[in-house]
């Protein structure tokens, strides 16, 4: 028996021969015929000439040859849709066929049939094939309902076909059970408000009891629903989790990985005390490092999850190091994410074997692979730092081979290790220097020239290696000109009697002899810096640098806890939320882990402590210490220090525990002032800034509602447009969330109910974080206010204007749309503070034809109440000055998409007869400027 | 769920497609959709059009790729491609959808197991020569991209290739039953005159060791194998010296784990075939099935503590000058002396650079093969405790490469007759409440063997 000849080329008229046979009387021909024709469809060639030919052949009662003639019937139907009624006789009749495995059959391929003409005929046959007395023809149907609701979800509904599939979770067997489930799951996607799936402890009883007997696959639907779940309480929570755990021994990896998607979700939920929970940590470890031992794609998908749940709970795996050396021969994939994980895993007590390891893997022979090791090295020294020693050597050790690229990992990853360690490792700089000349790769010519620069003075011949540099200038890549420039002018700042030369040599190279703008620009401050107030230069460029911090690499904790809801799917192999990659609305429902219901949590746990809250009114209540502030912060040009000293800020937290919810009332006394900030000494300057705005995060986490602007609510929705429905509303941002508040208002006649919303694609991915729940059924003439939490993971289309928002809203009467401007502000995020340094660098580096000015007029404020107005909508006022009278604001403020935009406003306060502020914004997406210029007069103005 | 399911060869021809779902732009709808307006191959133009045809834009990207393939996973505007390979041949499934990839790549691997169960190897060959039997099996165990029973056992009950069979009733009703049953993997009224059942205990021990004869790491990832010739639905127990349990028995009947005196071993994990009642083992430990007709992995474990390494291996490695290398390797056996390894193999690597190598060795066969890179040294039979050398000269090509060598480990290969974890099977008890056959009818076959998995020493 062999098939392969059909894959034979054929020459011209193959059509017409085939033709001929597929019309032949002899039963053994036509089904030759048929898979001829199958074999031209696999390999590429259009036989859709032949489609009525080849449905001819369907009438038989050979089964092998109505399979084929099926799977050609899949593939050309859509392109014959009036053809392909021809076969709907024939799928009708086997439907009824007293054989199931023709009756699913049948059912099947319709399903797959995707021509709407044919879906007409589908139903009858599909609801009599839902009721089947045989399980293989309800579990093939089962998944035909999601088959159809593709193709007409409307007809799906109407029909009521979703009933009869809510039906079959209660059916007798398992896989039935099973595809019903994954079938309701896919449906439910694309319908994220629609309770559909309604699971409740009785359904997921129900599911819990299939599970232990379905197939492997059907086990991976069950468990990749039953994580949707949401517990009602942590005992819920940890008896699902009892009874989810013995899948942890399944031989299929993927049970395996839904299985723990599941615990780790629900885990959650529990309380650290629990004696349960620290079992079950225990329970997670063993069948992790097995899924290791699988096939390596598995092994792939397995250590990119792994390298999830080391982020979310280090815990787990932290005996395991071992587990994850390299092999020699693991795949080169493997080998990368293993090396992710061992130094997400290093700790004090196993960076010995891990830089042992390390130190190996830098000899081997794939390019990558030895980078990375030589970057991990630096990595560990950065985060373990008794080790920096060591690394540091090891290091070394790798320069001294000489082997081109690995020297050139190794230094850049040294500069980051002085960065960490300022004045401890300075003496490998010599052994740096003698490698210089092998240095070929921009990354680590600049680090080389930043290390240079940067210890000029310990460096005898600095000036002759930057010279040297200095040669090829033009030749260089941006990145090493500009550090070039900057160490040339830190050189001269340092021994300025050498090198008046070389700097004059650099900044003419930069400014007259470049195209490059950046270059030009910061070439030219630099001269003008020099030549006006050499000694601002010197503080300006020689200032003391931020540290660097520990992990920089870590997934940020919101995207973290969406994708440990992922966990076995492509959003946790790519590490991106699903909304990145899949095509249009399906599958891209925001997930997020439960809440922890222990109380105790709460107040150990860094991530809920309020971080960046807005202050909210207090500066307009303590002016005098508003203008203390500023006046401090004006004097202070150091640089700004990230965090108030530990023990005053110890005092403040304890005042501010002390005062407790009564703070609320005392704010409204004009004579307050704020106790701990009093205590703390004047000359202390930027730290008392930094204090204070601790103490009113921590009253906004007290008790005070501190948040954006609200707008007054506008009617969006006439009742006339909705069939009586009037919808009015407002946006607000409160604490770090957006809320679309709404008042919906029935003025028909009739009971209104299943209030639905949804929201078209959108410049911000502005989307509903809940289902729009209306609790009871709204009557005529009532009113309901509802706050919709939205958040900003939707997907992402750029509208016109960029705030429009297109939202449905959908009810028992009918679906209705409307579109509103949303004020930009409500995206403005509280941690959009830009430190001082930053700011200056990136408004240099915001080319000028990004600034747009503006003007509000008739706005007669002062700095102080402008900047504690804007601050209160977190824009956020970085620097202040005055420059003859005049009051210049330095703000930034962030978008939710990290978008910054940098503002200068202007305030001329000693002139009352001139009220208008000028305001310049520059941001590199310069088209939200007219909305932000908006949302400042909005602001300033109410 | 899987979008579509390619099967190419090594060229990136297309053997098998398979459409699941619409989003995926196969050839005949691209063909259909753009026939008039391009070329021969409208896929190879990259520039990201909807239409952009999966099947052409996996060859493109990835088989032809001039790199070597970096992720199993591979996404091309907005179409994710998972792919495994078996000799020369690609196995591809596309997605436009977040799906669940571990289960992706554990169905590509079922569908390797099923079509290797139906026609051998996987080869161009084989697969052209059984197109339509594929095209029949992918329609049966992925429905609209949703993985269904893909037991092989149940499958050959009614995918057979010989047109339809005059099925009674009662045959038909039957498969349906097995393969959405709950016990999917074996049908009713399976008879043998002779009740017998083989046990293997497949163990591959893995060692990194340093030069200095420190272990490193060391596990053993062991597999219990069974072949099963028994009637009716027998209801089997399978016991081992787990030490879990043998000290929960302990605690009951002291004198039991005294009397038997064996030692009992720690498993770090363990994982079962679907047909172990998972619940029970979690909650009594206990291991009870009823098993598939014929050949099935019943589990796979996990050991990492007191494993018996069989075999040491001693490298010492001298460079003298620039242009020669002196490799001294002993291996040492290290078990009871009446067993017996076999198919030992020590690879001992050479730089790219050697020129000639002269060896000596004891016992067995040394071999230098230059295509290899590697000293081979072959001996096929050693007793335990025993010791063998061999020393090489190496002679090298001056080069100017500043890039040392890398000095790959030294692996070995071998096979001993006991298992290395120390695991031992202390039961399969066997009952058939229907059929008049009892445990001691039964002829039961228990062999161990312990094989090399990654078994190295750096030099």
């Amino acid at each position: 028996m062999t098939d392969s000849k059909y894959f034979t080329t054929t020459k011209k008229g193959e059509i017409f021969e085939l033709k001929a046979e597929l019309n032949s009387d002899k039963k053994e021909k036509k089904k030759e015929a048929v898979k001829k024709v199958i074999a031209s469809m696999t390999v590429g060639k259009d036989v859709s000439a032949l489609f009525p030919d080849v449905v001819n052949c369907m009438q038989t009662d050979n089964l092998e040859l109505k399979k084929l003639v099926y799977l050609y019937l899949m593939n050309y139907a859509k392109s014959q849709p009036d053809m392909a009624i021809m076969a709907v006789n024939t799928f009708v009749k086997d439907c009824e066929d007293p054989n199931p495995l023709i009756r699913a059959l049948a059912v099947r391929t319709m399903g797959c049939i995707r021509v709407d003409k044919i879906t007409e005929y589908l139903w009858e046959p599909l609801r009599k094939c839902l009721k089947d007395e045989d399980p293989y023809v309800r579990k093939t149907a089962a998944v035909c309902v999601a088959k159809l609701h593709d193709i007409n979800a409307q007809l799906v509904e109407d029909q009521g076909f979703l009933d009869t599939l809510k039906d079959l979770i209660s059916d007798s067997n398992p896989m039935v059970v099973a595809n019903a489930v994954a079938a309701l799951s896919e449906i439910a996607e694309s319908h994220p408000s629609s309770n559909l799936l309604d699971l409740n402890p009785q359904s997921i009883n129900k599911l819990l009891t299939a599970l232990n007997e379905c197939t492997e696959w059907g086990q991976i639907f069950i468990l990749d629903c039953l994580a949707n779940y949401m517990p009602k309480d942590d005992r819920e929570a940890q008896s699902i989790c009892e009874r989810v755990t013995p899948r942890l021994s399944h031989a299929n990896s993927a049970v395996v990985l839904s299985a723990v998607k599941v615990l780790m979700k629900f885990m959650e939920m529990l309380s650290k005390d629990l004696d349960y929970y620290g079992t079950l940590l225990k329970k997670l470890a063993p069948p992790l490092v097995t899924l290791l031992s699988a096939e390596p794609e598995l092994q792939y998908v397995a250590l990119r999850n792994i390298n999830l749940i080391v982020q979310k709970r280090p815990e787990i795996l932290k005996h395991e190091m071992k587990v994850f050396f390299v092999k020699y021969n693991d795949p080169i994939y493997v080998k990368l994410e293993k090396l992710d994980i061992m130094i997400r895993l290093a700790s004090q007590a196993n960076i010995a074997q891990v830089l042992a390891e390390l130190k190996e893997y830098a000899t081997e022979v794939d390019v990558d692979f030895v980078r990375k090791a030589v970057r991990a090295i630096g990595r560990c020294a950065i985060k373990v730092e008794q080790s920096a020693e060591r690394c540091v050597s090891t290091l070394l050790d790798l320069i001294q081979t000489k082997v081109n690229y690995v020297v050139q990992e190794a230094i850049v990853v040294i500069k980051d290790i002085f960065r960490k360690y300022p004045n401890k490792y300075e003496s490998v700089i010599a052994t740096l220097c003698e490698n210089l000349d092998s240095l070929d790769e921009p990354e680590a010519r600049a680090a080389m020239i930043w290390i240079v620069g940067e210890y000029a003075e310990r460096i005898d011949n600095a000036d002759e290696l930057l010279e040297s540099f200095l040669e090829g200038f033009h030749d260089e890549s941006t990145q090493v000109q500009l550090q070039l420039l900057t160490a040339i002018v830190k050189l001269f700042l340092k021994k300025p009697t050498e090198t008046q030369e070389l700097v004059q040599q650099v900044l003419s190279l930069a400014t007259q002899d470049s195209d490059n703008p950046d270059l030009r620009d910061r070439g030219y401050i630099y001269w003008r810096l020099l030549s006006t107030d050499p000694v601002a230069a010197k503080e300006v460029v020689l200032a003391e640098k931020p540290l660097i911090s520990e992990e920089t690499d870590l997934i940020e904790p919101t995207l973290l806890d969406e994708l440990i809801c992922y966990i076995g799917t492509l959003a946790s192999v790519y590490h991106k939320p699903p909304s990145a990659f899949v095509e249009g609305g399906r599958g891209v429902v925001h997930k997020s882990l439960p809440p922890r219901t222990a109380s105790s949590e709460s107040a150990e746990s860094p991530e809920t402590a309020p971080t960046g809250a807005p202050p909210g009114e207090q500066p307009d209540v303590i002016p005098a210490q508003g203008d203390l502030l500023g006046d401090l912060l004006n004097l202070d040009l150091g640089p700004p220090v990230s965090g108030p000293p530990l023990a005053t800020s110890s005092v403040q937290m304890g005042a501010v525990d002390l005062l407790g919810g009564g703070l609320d009332s005392l704010i409204g006394g004009t004579n307050f002032v704020a106790p701990p900030t009093a205590a703390v000494p004047a000359n202390l300057g930027a730290p008392i800034g930094s204090g204070l705005s601790d103490l009113f995060d921590l009253t906004s986490g007290v008790g005070t509602l501190s948040g954006s602007y609200v707008a007054p609510k506008a009617v969006w929705l006439p009742a006339m447009k909705a069939k009586g429905l009037e919808i009015s509303g407002t946006f607000t941002r409160q604490v770090g969330s957006i809320s679309m508040d709404l008042q919906l208002t029935n003025k028909a006649l009739q009971v209104m109910t299943d209030f639905a919303i949804q929201f078209n694609r959108n410049s911000f991915g502005l989307a509903p974080a809940a289902p729009l729940q209306v609790h009871a059924p709204l009557s005529p003439n009532q009113t309901v206010e509802i706050s919709l939490p939205l958040s900003t993971v939707g997907s992402v289309m750029k509208m016109e204007p960029l705030n429009n928002l297109q939202v449905a809203v959908k009810n028992n009467i009918d679906v209705f749309y409307f579109s509103t401007l949303y004020p930009l502000h409500i995206l403005f995020v509280e941690d959009g503070k830009m430190d001082r340094q930053m700011f200056l660098a990136t408004w240099k580096d915001i080319p000028n034809e990004n600034e747009a000015q503006f003007q509000i007029r008739d706005c007669p404020l002062n700095a102080e109440a402008a900047s504690s107005k804007l601050q209160s909508s977190n824009i956020f006022t970085v620097a202040k000055r005055n420059v003859e009278g005049q009051d210049m604001l330095y703000q930034s403020l962030k978008l939710t998409n990290g978008i910054w935009v940098l503002a200068e406003l202007r305030i001329q306060p000693g002139n009352p007869s001139c009220t208008d502020l000028e305001l310049s914004l520059k941001c590199r997406a310069p088209e939200v400027s007219q909305h932000v210029y908006q949302a400042y007069e909005t602001i300033l103005k109410n | 769920m899987i979008g579509g399911l390619f099967i190419y060869n090594h060229k990136g021809e297309v053997l098998i497609s398979r459409v699941y779902r619409d989003d995926i732009g196969s050839r005949q709808a691209a063909d259909s959709a753009v026939s008039s307006s391009s070329g021969p191959f409208p896929g190879e133009r990259l520039g990201g059009s909807m239409r952009r045809n999966a099947v052409d834009a996996f060859r493109v990207n990835v088989i032809h790729a001039r790199q070597q393939v970096r992720s199993p996973v591979t996404n091309i505007a907005r179409t994710s491609f998972f792919h495994v390979k078996r000799s020369n041949i690609w196995l591809a499934a596309v997605t436009k959808q977040n799906v669940n990839a571990a289960m992706v790549f554990e169905f590509l691997y079922k569908m390797c197991d099923v079509m290797a169960a139906y026609f051998g190897k996987i080869s161009e060959e084989n697969i052209k020569n059984n197109f339509v039997l594929i095209y029949e099996l992918l329609d049966e165990i992925l429905d609209f991209g949703y993985p269904q029973n893909s037991e092989t056992g149940a499958l050959k009950t009614f995918i057979t290739q010989q047109g339809i069979k005059s099925q009674t009733k009662e045959e038909q009703s039957q498969i349906t039953s097995q393969v959405t049953g709950q016990i999917g993997w074996r049908r009713e009224g399976i008879k043998y005159r002779r009740n017998e059942l083989f046990l293997d205990v497949l163990e591959s021990v893995n060692l990194l060791m340093s030069p200095q004869g420190q272990v490193l790491s060391a596990h053993v990832s062991g597999r219990v194998v069974m072949k099963s010739y028994l009637s009716g639905m027998p209801e089997c127990k399978f016991g081992m010296n787990d030490k879990i349990v043998i000290e929960k028995q302990g605690k009951g009947t002291a004198d039991e784990t005294s009397k038997s005196g064996k030692q009992s071993i720690a498993i770090d994990d363990c994982t079962f075939h679907q047909c172990v009642r998972l619940s029970k083992f979690d909650s009594e430990r206990s291991i009870s099935f009823i098993p598939p007709d014929g050949e099935f992995e019943l589990m796979r474990y996990r050991t990492t503590k007191d494993i018996i390494l069989p075999f040491r291996v001693i490298p010492l490695v001298r460079e003298v000058g620039r242009t020669k290398l002196e490799v001294k390797v002993v291996i040492k056996s290290n078990f009871k002396p009446s067993l017996l390894a076999q198919k030992i193999e020590v690879r001992i690597p050479t730089p790219l650079n050697t020129s000639g190598v002269q060896v000596i060795c004891m016992k067995g066969k040394a071999k230098y093969k230059a295509s290899e890179n590697a000293i081979v040294w072959k001996i096929k039979r050693m007793a335990g405790m025993k010791e063998s050398q061999i020393s090489a000269e190496i002679e090298l090509l001056p080069t100017n490469d500043k890039k040392k060598w890398a000095r790959p480990p030294i692996s070995m290969n071998f096979e001993v007759p006991f298992a290395p974890s120390g695991l031992k099977v202390r039961y399969l008890k066997v009952f058939e409440p229907k059929l008049n056959y009892s445990d001691h009818d039964v002829i039961k076959w228990v062999r161990y063997i312990g094989r090399s998995g990654i078994y190295e020493t750096r030099c």
